[in-house]
């Protein structure tokens, strides 16, 4: 197909969708729908993982983000009543100066990025790194103390939420 | 499998989401839109530690994608947690209306 392989299509489809939805996300007027348009990101960004051999993080991540962030949103979405009739506007001259100061950030990056060296991601070795065995092999024997420091970060987190949350801290 | 793509696509790509993540905290008043942006920023950055680490065949980048995704959800759930807080004194999420700090 036009000299490109189909793993070529793949990650230009996700690409572009990615890319598009991301737009999306900023510039609809209704938070309800950045927050939907949010997930489809999240689904590109999923399907590149696949790509990429990390398959269990391919399914944590739209578990996590998918499923559980993106509910939390929502939920304080409906919560507040916002729709598009209560959505603040920057002025227009604060817009256009947050969209020159992204096109110069990003003019400085790809022009630092742009004289790397061409690596390919070829397929030598072995392409089972993102496996459940694999992965949590590393997790359990390599990084078991930030695992731990991770549950009790969740669990104070938790406790945050729930006392900011309350009504009345008495 | 993957074939034919060198690890400059995955750069790109995940300076553009970055970008637009960064644009859009820039851009918007909603700090619901803010915070959604922040995840767009972290997204972008665990795709390019997938990216490397499928480059190198390392799985050190896959699981510290992992912490990054448990603090983020922290961050999101203190965050918003604050944020409905905020609705419920001053009846509004705008940030232009949390200038109580400048003078």
């Amino acid at each position: 197909m036009l000299g490109y392989t189909i793993t070529q299509w793949t990650f230009g489809i996700l690409s572009f969708l990615a890319i598009m939805f991301a737009l999306m996300v900023v510039f609809s007027r209704n938070p309800v729908n950045s927050v939907l348009y949010l997930v489809l990101t999240f689904f590109c960004i999923a399907g590149h993982y696949l790509l990429l051999n990390a398959q269990f993080l391919a399914v944590v991540h739209i578990a996590v983000y998918a499923g559980a962030i993106m509910v939390l949103f929502l939920f304080v979405i409906m919560l507040m009543n916002l729709n598009q009739d209560t959505e603040p506007q920057k002025t227009a001259l604060s817009k256009l100066i947050a969209g020159v100061i992204g096109g110069l950030l990003l003019i400085v990056l790809v022009g630092a990025l742009k004289g790397t060296e061409q690596l390919q991601l070829t397929q030598y070795g072995h392409s089972d790194i993102g496996l459940v065995k694999n992965l949590g092999t590393v997790l359990f024997r390599e990084y078991l103390f930030p695992f731990e420091i991770v549950s009790i970060l969740l669990l104070s987190a938790l406790v945050g939420a729930i006392m900011i949350g309350k009504k009345e801290i008495k | 499998m993957i074939n034919g793509i060198s690890i400059n696509m995955y750069l790109m790509l995940s300076t553009i989401i970055f970008i637009i993540g960064a644009i859009g905290v820039m851009a918007r008043r909603n700090t619901i839109i803010l915070f959604m942006c922040i995840e767009l920023m972290l997204n972008a950055v665990n795709l390019l530690l997938v990216a490397f680490s499928r480059l190198h065949n390392d799985s050190n980048g896959q699981v510290f994608v992992f912490f990054v995704m448990a603090v983020a959800a922290a961050e999101v759930a203190v965050g918003l947690a604050i944020l409905s807080m905020i609705y419920r004194n001053i009846k509004s999420i705008d940030t232009d209306l949390l200038s109580k700090l400048k003078n």
